[in-house]
């Protein structure tokens, strides 16, 4: 572990996640600084500026989405959430809210530096360089700026609303995107409760792009999120 | 007498206490009180609000009367001023307060002038003072102003003082309610410079009515009434403050008791009561009395005696209505009983009374006993112009007819028999005529009746006969003797009569309120008892009826009715107004009167519940007291059967509720034993890898590891399925119901499955066309991955698991198969239910297919299993098509982007 390790803000008020995560994130080649309360959460990150922050939406000294929006009035630093199962509802509005990720307790270790991983590079890739207009999944090929779509070699009919929502979701590949957030982009502000019509459109998406629209491998559903497209890179 | 410092009575304080502090709460009412039109009220109440305005206040005007003067109109400068809603009304054009605009506007302050005023028709309150009682409920403050001969109790003082009556008074309560009164005085000698200037309106007097009450010694009087109402004013809050500060009793050690009649005097009456009772500080009750041995009273003095109750209830007083045969002992009775201090009378007669019995006054005087008895003296107000050609009119010549009839046909027949049977027999006849006028007509009749009778004998039956003269003493005593006859008969018939008709009113009243409990009682919920009250209601007051309730969005619905009613827009308005504000409103009461329909709110103390609406017909009269009286009885019966209907609910649900406890009970208990073998692993494995470390083998460590990883993983599955059976089983589950195609469902729960089904081949097979369900998302994934896991589980490694959907027009069917071990027929409904497990070798507390079924009954579906062919088994759900998603919107999607294809 060097100082030019990605330094991880981690607000946790458990103990027990705490070390769990103090311990197995550097393996990984990560700093960690802790914050049991969003208070403190939020002086650290103005004073250390991570580049990541693991959020737990359980905090009891105050809520998570408070502390999302807060920070993201001034920092773009990828969010990532960590809530128990049933409680969908607290990660949309995180998510809303300017969060990038989350994930479900309890987690995996894989699952983790996964989503980490991903939300750093878009991280990475919002701030500096030039984004590839190509996107290669798999057998999947996006060309954005051509706005070009082939499947194993073979050119794929998209409308341009379905091109407008592929593309979106090749964007922030590896990223879950809530259903308002997509209908937002898409469809504009108004339509932000037409989950309906989302639903429509990624059916039929599914059965242009996917092999086996019942056991997709790019377009993963996220049950009372939103929706995910499957991160190319491991 | 009673010591003035009594005990400290606790529960008295409290409440007292308490009604202060509702009182800082409230919005605050100050009045501008003057003795006379021109001392300068609306000025000062202007400069007032200008002075808040200029600290900031939000000061609106309502309605603010210049009279042309420019130096008021002036202080308007730089106030908003809210426009005053037009009422055409007869073809003049006339402006009220806007009441509706006001409450809209909301602001901290509001300028209401002439609080006295009353409303044009088509306002939505008969008086100005009620529209300001509502503007102070709906939490604005408000200036006003008033003269002091508009107070009620004091109006005969001011008559007495001016010989001017006013008509608009408004009720003491608006003082009481005043949390300020400012008190505008001016030196008569100047108000009558400011006169002479013409600087002074004078509203409705008459010019030469104004001479009269523009007099020095008037004004003089008046400033002096005026000054002792604001002293009393003040009086009162520094005796509460005392109360309060010196924590001393506060049971008030006086009762009032003042005794109401028809006649005239009694209006004055209760203004001396009201001042006396306020000078007390002492509650005060207006008795009447309902004579059972007298006549009934006639249509004008029945109204009289109503609108005198009505007066005394507006003055403050409990009204309360004695029967008996003296008025004197029922008052005593009554007085004694309730611990009564002191009973005022007026010194009037009723004008009937016989000069031969003592004035009332002076019989309860005699038997006072300990009751003090103060006598109101005076003459009887100048009431209106007797209408003595009523009373004449009120004779009714038809039974005056029938009597002569009577006595002309005895008198024949006596004529013509009279050889067979002599006079004692005549005069039976004539006895015979007189008691049957009594009977069918009443005492004038048949008084009648006698003094014909008697002339008749005289004439026709008496030697000399044809002749009016009496040849006998005898015949004087005969005469008296039929006279004094047909007097008692038909004092006695007519009493009976009358004493039948107020039983038959008392019986009336009581049966439509037992018919009303009777119905009542026997309904079991809300809707039967509100249909029960609306059939009652149309039974005893003959109008058509709808009970009115808030649904569960709080909004008043009829929620039952009967008869024919028409229930549109205006009529909601009021009903609103009447459950929003607990009073009555519409109809035949102060607020909406022009509506077509009565409401009235049922109210359990604080709280209203709903409404009774009536819809009276064309034409009808309001409802007199007895009427009102059975009315609120039947109002209050009905707000206790329904709160009873709504506990009665209450008391099911939470019967319902302690039933799920003692199943979540049972649950905790049942499930701990496979809670505590996870954890009990954990434990162990940790333990032994923290101890042992050195000496455990690299695939020892490695093993104890992956035991604890797994451990862990069922243990939280475990705990997963066993909040959600109980979520689901206490019914706190919300559906968060979407249209979401069973792909995405079927996708996401073998995602999640994925790293234990690598091993297994999982065929999906589902229909084309398959309509998206509407269904909540997260559920109906955890519902196929129980399934899954099911089957996961119970089957060889290897053997495959099918799932397969299908449509029809009504109903989706989705089957989960596996080829396991299959199931045995008796089990196939016990497989649902919990903990229990198909194969106890198989670890598991037993929940997931209960919570699969709990899932699926949730959705309003069914969920089944069955033996497979070919060996297995298959889980089949049908779940209802539940309509018709909604429309995606059409998008520019006429080509498509890919040109080269």
């Amino acid at each position: 572990m060097n100082a030019a390790d990605p330094l991880v803000l981690l607000v946790e008020d458990e103990s027990q996640m705490r070390r769990f995560l103090r311990t197995t994130l550097p393996l990984h080649s990560f700093r960690v600084i802790e914050s049991p309360t969003i208070r403190e959460g939020l002086m650290s990150a103005a004073s250390h500026h991570p580049q990541i922050v693991l959020l737990d939406l359980g905090l009891p000294d105050g809520d998570g989405v408070d502390f999302i929006r807060r920070l993201r009035e001034w920092s773009r630093t990828p969010i990532i959430v960590l809530s128990a199962r049933g409680r969908e509802s607290d990660k949309v509005d995180a998510l809303d809210a300017g969060a990038d990720d989350y994930l479900t307790k309890p987690f995996g270790v894989d699952e983790l530096l996964a989503r980490m991983r991903v939300s750093l590079r878009h991280a990475a890739d919002a701030d500096g360089g030039s984004r590839d207009p190509i996107l290669e999944l798999g057998s999947l090929r996006i060309d954005l700026a051509a706005h070009d779509v082939t499947l194993d070699g073979q050119h794929l009919h998209l409308t341009p609303t379905e091109f407008r929502l592929l593309s979106l979701l090749a964007r922030h590949a590896g990223k879950v995107l809530t259903q308002r957030q997509i209908l937002r982009e898409i469809w504009g502000v108004g339509a932000a409760t037409q989950t309906h019509t989302l639903r429509v459109y990624m059916a039929q998406l599914r059965h242009k792009i996917e092999k086996d629209p019942a056991r997709p491998q790019f377009l993963i559903t996220e049950p009372g999120v939103g929706y995910r497209l499957r991160d190319p890179l491991p | 007498m009673i010591d003035s410092r009594a005990r400290p009575d606790p529960q008295a304080l409290l409440e007292r206490v308490t009604a202060v502090e509702e009182r800082e709460r409230r919005s605050k009412l100050k009045i501008f009180f003057g003795f006379a039109p021109g001392v300068g009220k609306t000025y000062a109440m202007l400069e007032s609000a200008r002075q808040l305005r200029a600290e900031g206040v939000d000061v609106v005007v309502a309605c603010v009367e210049t009279h042309g003067r420019s130096e008021t109109a002036r202080l308007l400068d730089g106030l908003e001023v809210l426009p005053r809603k037009r009422i055409h009304y007869r073809g003049v054009q006339l402006e009220e307060v806007d009441l509706d605009a006001a409450l809209q506007r909301k602001p901290a302050l509001l300028l209401v002038d002439e609080l006295a005023h009353t409303n044009a028709p088509g306002s939505r309150h008969v008086k100005r003072w009620q529209d300001v009682l509502e503007l102070l409920d709906a939490g604005i403050d408000v200036y006003t102003t008033l003269n002091v001969q508009h107070v009620e109790s004091l109006n005969d003082i001011v008559a007495e003082i001016t010989t001017v009556r006013v008509r608009e008074t408004i009720p003491d309560s608006i003082l009481d309610r005043a949390d300020e009164i400012e008190l505008i005085d001016l030196p008569p000698d100047e108000l009558l410079v400011r006169l002479r200037e013409g600087k002074v309106y004078i509203p409705d007097l008459a010019r030469h009515a104004a001479v009269n009450f523009f007099r020095r010694g008037n004004l003089l009087s008046l400033r002096e009434l005026a000054l002792r109402r604001t002293a009393d004013h003040v009086d009162a809050d520094v005796q509460e403050y005392r109360e309060i500060h010196a924590i001393e009793g506060t049971a008030p050690t006086e009762r009032l008791l003042v005794c109401v009649g028809a006649g005239p005097g009694s209006a004055r009456l209760l203004r001396a009561g009201r001042r006396s009772a306020a000078a007390l500080h002492a509650p005060w009750i207006a008795a009447t009395v309902e004579l059972t041995t007298r006549t009934p009273l006639s249509e004008e003095d029945r109204r009289r005696l109503e609108a005198h109750l009505i007066l005394a209830e507006s003055l403050g007083a409990k009204v309360v209505r004695l029967s008996g045969h003296r008025v004197v002992d029922s008052i005593l009775e009554y007085a004694r009983k309730n611990g009564i201090t002191r009973i005022l009378v007026g010194k009037s007669r009723h004008k009937l009374r016989l000069r031969l019995r003592a004035p009332i006054f002076e019989d309860i005087a005699r038997q006072s006993g300990d009751i003090e008895v103060q006598v109101i003296g005076g003459d009887a107000e100048p009431a209106a112009p007797p209408n003595l050609d009523q009373d004449w009119i009120s004779i009714r010549w038809k039974d005056y007819g029938a009597a002569t009839l009577a006595v002309a046909l005895a008198t024949g027949f006596s004529e013509l028999g009279f050889g067979l049977f002599g006079q004692p027999d005549v005069v039976m006849l004539y006895l015979l005529a007189i008691m049957i006028i009594g009977i069918r007509f009443g005492r004038g009749p048949s008084l009648f009746a006698a003094a014909l009778s008697v002339a008749s004998f005289d004439f026709f039956f008496v030697p000399p006969h044809y002749t009016f003269s009496i040849s006998d003493v005898q015949y004087a005593l005969t005469f008296g003797m039929m006279f004094a006859v047909g007097f008692v008969i038909s004092t006695l018939t007519s009493r009976l009569r009358f004493q039948g008709a107020a039983t038959r009113l008392r019986e009336e009243r009581t049966a439509a309120l037992l018919a009303l409990s009777r119905e009542v009682g026997a309904a079991v919920d809300e809707r039967h008892v509100a249909e029960a009250i609306c059939r009652q209601a149309t039974e005893v007051f003959g109008w058509p009826a709808t009970i009115l309730l808030p649904n569960e969005f709080g909004a008043l619905v009829p929620f039952a009715e009967a008869g024919p009613v028409s229930y549109g827009p205006q009529e909601s308005a009021v009903a609103h107004w009447a459950f929003e504000l607990g009073k009555n409103a519409g109809w035949g009461t102060d607020t909406l009167p022009g509506s077509r329909i009565a409401c009235f709110p049922l109210r359990a103390g604080e709280t209203t519940f709903g409404v009774l609406a009536l819809w009276p017909q064309e034409g009808d009269k309001a409802l007199d007291r007895a009427h009102a009286d059975l009315l609120e009885a039947f109002l209050r019966q009905s707000t206790l059967a329904i709160e009873r209907a709504r506990y009665a609910e209450e008391a099911r649900t939470a019967a319902l509720r302690a039933q799920n406890e003692s199943l979540r009970n049972s649950l905790l208990s049942a499930v701990s034993h496979d809670l505590r073998t996870p954890i009990a692993a954990i434990i162990g494995s940790a333990a032994t890898l923290r101890d042992s470390a050195g000496r455990l083998t690299e695939a020892q460590n490695k093993d104890l590891l992956e035991t604890i990883s797994e451990e862990g993983e069922r243990l939280e599955r475990l705990v997963s399925n066993l909040l959600q059976m109980m979520r689901l089983e206490s019914g706190a589950v919300d559906l968060h119901r979407e249209w979401i195609p069973l792909e995405e469902i079927v996708g996401s729960s073998l995602a999640r499955i994925e790293k234990r089904s690598k091993e297994r081949p999982i065929h999906i097979d589902l229909a084309k066309h398959l309509p998206p369900l509407f269904v909540d998302p997260i559920l109906f994934e955890q519902l196929f991955v129980n399934l899954l896991e099911n089957a996961l589980k119970h089957t060889p490694e290897g053997t495959p698991i099918d799932i397969s959907a299908q449509s029809n027009r009504d109903s989706v069917r989705i089957e989960v198969s596996d080829r396991g071990p299959g199931i045995a027929a008796e089990s196939r409904e016990k497989v649902f239910e919990k903990f229990v497990r198909g194969d106890s070798n198989v670890p598991g507390a037993g929940l997931g297919l209960a919570i699969c079924a709990g899932i699926v009954t949730a959705h309003g579906g069914s969920i089944s299993a069955l033996s497979r062919d070919g060996g297995g088994v298959v889980f089949k759900i049908e779940l209802p098509i539940g309509g018709e998603p909604p429309a995606v919107p059409v998008m520019e999607e006429t080509r498509s982007l890919d040109a080269r294809s």
